[in-house]
């Protein structure tokens, strides 16, 4: 009998201190990525980083025309996948509720969510790109917003279903129609958790490297022109980390700390002060 | 009897009939009444639309992807998915060399990530401190949010040098001698290959899944739990022996989260995978997934069975992750009815 | 105010039944059926809602009571599943066919809610909202009704430095009153009140009880409420309904001081409920 009880006090310690291990494992790697994503960053830090074009190899140069595109093409996808998000999320929450249309986009819609982003620069490649025969920001643009698509709808979602029936039915009381009743009433209620998934989506499309290969492509040049293959942070980071040259290799890691600061103070935002603790 | 005029004002009796801010409301023209109704209307199939576009968004992939990829299929046949020859020379291709690699790969990043993610889960849901939680629980989130690219930076330049030059011997004396397994860790320790590719991915998939499963065993009713703590079960019984088989539905879907993830990841693995067309027993060697075939060789394809053999890979990857994640939202989503709430 | 508070709680402030006109019927209820899916919730109820005066529902919970309140201003009509058979007059129209535009309907009979419910807006805009729906005013006839709803619910002093702060920023009585001034800023015609003081302290509720006296020379009141000596102090007319259906209506001194209907004592005297 103590014999028994001992053991189940050594494997329980065991499995705790186990337990423990992993979350150190996760710290650990947590640390590691970042203090080196820091150190790397901050040692190629300039603010020519920010002042002259993507060089040639061999020359010194910056991100400046990278770091435009990047968020051109992310300002853009955030207007294109917003309405759609929002209007697609106000739809499952306010008329579609259970039915059939409603159930059915909520799956796909969290299939969606995760779907490999490389296909979704395939497709946007095989409907749009090849289509009229060129990469363009444009196609970037539309890659990215329908990665940030799902995010949002299903914020929004869950946000409106947070507001109680009776600020509805107070509106619907006054004769209000039923759009002036989401839009002016039930949506507003929950605006800071509506903007905190619309900051979530932004982050997301901010890191994502594989959608832009195949539509935004890249372009050494400064341009403003969406039209063209436009230059962005990730493309430019990706061609640059694989090359066997030293200053380019440095622009990359300026170029992935940048990203990360803009992903982690996105999400901190979002976080803390968009964050919506109850429906107000 | 309070002197407030406000209150005073309301005591009075009031006239109704010479009082014109009582009259009754004027009745809105029939004009906006009836612009109310196709307002309505229209603003609610307008959400209804692009809720349904959405839905057709999946169908739209499927079926894009299904077209572009016909002239590998019409070449090739369907043997492309089990045949092991990448030569865009003379434009032979099979699918077999990246299909492995990605299903390879995932499969470490599971032997790693699950029991980790398990760890994790049981640290944050039964012994952290309740002040250590938050702070704790958003770090490991964090690592979800690091973009991919950067995962594949420090795999490169950081971590394989350290792997193959500390780690990978180490496998190689150890494991490499294990009988049944010494072939997975034979080969040159450089750092790259499906082992590398396999943990890193491990690390990126472990906040999801880790995530779902504190989800799940926050849903097990604490009297549960209770009872099981009060005929003296240790804590790790009450784990293994409650909320385990409680949510083991729920955690199964988690990890095929993981899983979903784990199969289309690109940057991270393209880094660092060795970009080969090539399956070999060993971990160590380089190989390749869908996935970073697809990034390496794209844009440079300019064969079009090349092209179109690289989409049809695309579609099995998309087909696959569709699979997975299929499942993995129907098995979450069961755990989360039989209890009546929502995860 | 609190000696005066005191006093609306202990006492009646109405005139005796016998002396009270008879009221034109505003709306008129036949044959009312009330269905939830398959379970009914209203049985065949048949009463007149009198103009301008204060009519109560009370009963026991699950009664029906604010079921029958929520068939007047077809708020049923949201949630499928849920229909309404017989006939609701009201201006001369039966309220319940499909034909029936709800908007303008609603513009006519406004409701509060037992649960304070202002709008995510300021305290301005809380009452310009409604008001926007039907007439386009200019700024200062704009200003002008909200001063004045806001009067007539009691509530400008209080609210008058705070117009464009939010309405959640007040409390839970002063968001009921806020409730209130929102709904008679459109000039309806009828006030369906849902239990609208069982949600706030003793003083709020004797400030609502005050201004639904007040509030009768302009509207027809219909009142749901759990608390008899409520609707004994502030009603004209009072029903009484168990499991759905009309058990007694009359004049509110003849349904507390002599019911005709034993279930009537029996609920009155907290025989049970």
């Amino acid at each position: 009998m103590i014999d028994l009880y001992t053991r189940r006090v050594a494997v329980n310690r065991f499995n705790l201190v186990m337990s423990l291990a992993t979350m150190g494992f996760g710290m650990f790697f947590l640390l590691w990525i970042l203090g080196v994503l820091f150190y790397q960053g901050f040692t190629a830090l300039s603010p020519s980083l920010f002042t002259q074009m993507t060089p040639p190899p061999g020359s010194a140069g910056g991100l400046a025309n990278a770091i435009v595109g990047s968020v051109l093409i992310v300002v853009v996808a955030t207007f294109i996948s917003t309405p759609i998000g929002i209007l697609a999320g106000i739809y499952l929450a306010e008329y579609g509720k259970s039915g059939t249309i409603a159930k059915s986009t909520r799956f796909i819609n969290d299939i969606l969510l995760s779907a490999p982003s490389i296909v979704i620069g395939l497709f946007v490649y095989t409907i749009y790109v090849a289509e009229v025969n060129h990469f363009s920001g444009w196609a970037g643009s539309v890659a990215l917003g329908l990665i940030a698509v799902p995010v949002v709808v299903r914020t929004t979602e869950n946000m409106l279903l947070l507001v109680p029936n009776s600020l509805r039915e107070a509106a619907v009381a006054l004769g209000a129609p039923m759009w002036k009743v989401i839009l002016m009433v039930t949506l507003k209620a929950v605006r800071g958790g509506v903007i905190t998934g619309i900051l979530l989506a932004v982050a997301r499309m901010s890191g994502e490297t594989a959608p832009l290969l195949f539509t935004a492509l890249n372009n050494q040049f400064f341009s403003l022109n969406m039209n063209a293959p436009m230059a962005n942070l990730p493309v430019v980071i990706f061609q640059f980390a694989l090359s066997p040259y030293d200053d380019w290799r440095v622009l990359a890691w300026a170029g992935a700390l940048l990203i990360t600061l803009t992903v982690l103070v996105i999400n901190i935002l979002a976080r803390s002060v968009f964050r919506q603790s109850a429906v107000r | 009897m309070s002197a407030d005029p406000a209150t005073a004002a309301l005591r009075a009796p009031v006239d109704i009939s010479q009082d014109s801010r009582v009259a009754r409301a004027p009745t809105p023209p029939s004009e906006h009444r009836a612009a109310a109704r196709w307002q309505d209307w229209l603003f609610e199939n307008l959400t209804r639309f692009f809720a349904l576009l959405v839905l057709a968004l999946l169908l739209g992939i499927l079926a894009a992807l299904g077209y572009a990829a016909i002239p590998a299929i019409d070449k090739f046949g369907f043997g492309f998915f089990a045949t092991n020859v990448w030569n865009p020379v003379t434009s032979q291709f099979g699918a077999l060399a990246p299909i492995y690699g990605t299903l390879v790969t995932s499969a470490i990043a599971l032997a790693i990530g699950v029991p980790v993610s398990f760890g994790i889960a049981i640290f944050l849901t039964e012994m952290c401190p309740a002040v250590l939680k938050r702070p704790l629980g958003t770090a490991v989130e964090l690592l979800a949010a690091i973009p991919s690219i950067i995962y594949g930076m420090w795999g490169l330049f950081v971590f394989a040098p350290i792997f193959g030059d500390y780690i990978q011997p180490l496998l190689s004396k150890t494991l490499g001698n294990v009988w049944i397994i010494a072939p997975l860790f034979k080969g040159a320790p450089n750092g790259i290959g499906m082992l590398s590719a396999g943990i890193i991915l491990a690390v990126m998939v472990i906040p999801f899944i880790s995530s779902v499963m504190r989800d799940v065993f926050e849903i097990v009713p604490p009297v549960l739990k209770e009872s099981a703590y009060g005929i003296g079960c240790t804590t790790w019984e009450v784990v293994w022996n409650v909320v385990l088989p409680y949510t083991k539905v729920g955690v199964i879907g988690g990890i095929m989260l993981g899983l979903g993830r784990a199969l289309g990841e690109t940057m991270a693995v393209t880094f660092v995978i060795g970009n080969a067309y090539r399956i070999s027993a060993s971990l160590f060697e380089p190989g390749n997934s869908i996935a970073s075939a697809l990034a390496n060789e794209f844009n440079e394809a300019s064969d079009p069975v090349h092209r179109a053999s690289l989409i049809a890979l695309g579609l099995v990857l998309f087909v696959l992750t569709t699979i997975v994640l299929a499942l993995s939202r129907l098995l979450i989503a069961q755990l989360a009815k039989g209890e009546g709430k929502k995860t | 105010m609190n000696e005066e508070a005191t006093q609306q709680l202990v006492t009646r402030p109405q005139a005796a039944a016998s002396t009270l006109p008879p009221a034109a019927p505003k709306m008129t209820i036949r044959n009312l059926d009330f269905y939830y899916g398959k379970f009914q919730g209203l049985k065949n109820i048949n009463l007149e809602i009198g103009e301008r005066r204060v009519t109560a529902f009370i009963g026991p919970s699950g009664c029906g009571k604010s079921t029958l309140l929520r068939t007047f201003n077809r708020m049923y009509s949201l949630y499928p599943g849920q229909r309404a058979t017989g006939e609701i007059m009201f201006n001369g129209r039966n309220m319940l066919e499909s034909r029936v535009d709800l908007n303008m309907l609603r513009a006519k009979i406004g409701m509060v809610f037992q649960k304070p419910t202002p709008f995510p807006m300021s305290i301005y805009d809380n009452i310009a909202f409604g008001v926007r729906l039907y007439e386009s005013l200019s700024q200062r006839d704009m200003d002008e009704r909200v001063e004045w709803a806001l009067t007539k619910a009691a509530m400008w002093d209080e609210a008058k430095d705070k117009l464009k702060q939010s309405g959640m920023a007040l409390s839970g009585g002063q968001q009921q009153r806020l409730c209130i001034a929102r709904a008679v800023a459109v000039k309806p015609e009828v006030l369906l009140l849902d239990e609208p003081t069982s949600a706030l302290d003793p003083i709020s509720t004797a400030k609502i009880e005050e201004l639904i006296t007040e509030l009768k020379s302009d509207y027809t009141i219909a009142i749901v409420t759990h608390n008899m000596q409520q609707a004994a102090r502030v009603s004209d007319y009072t029903a009484y309904m168990y499991l759905g259906e009309l058990i007694e209506f009359g004049e509110t001194d003849q349904i507390f001081l002599k019911p005709k209907r034993k279930e009537t004592e029996d609920y009155i005297t907290g025989r049970f409920g």
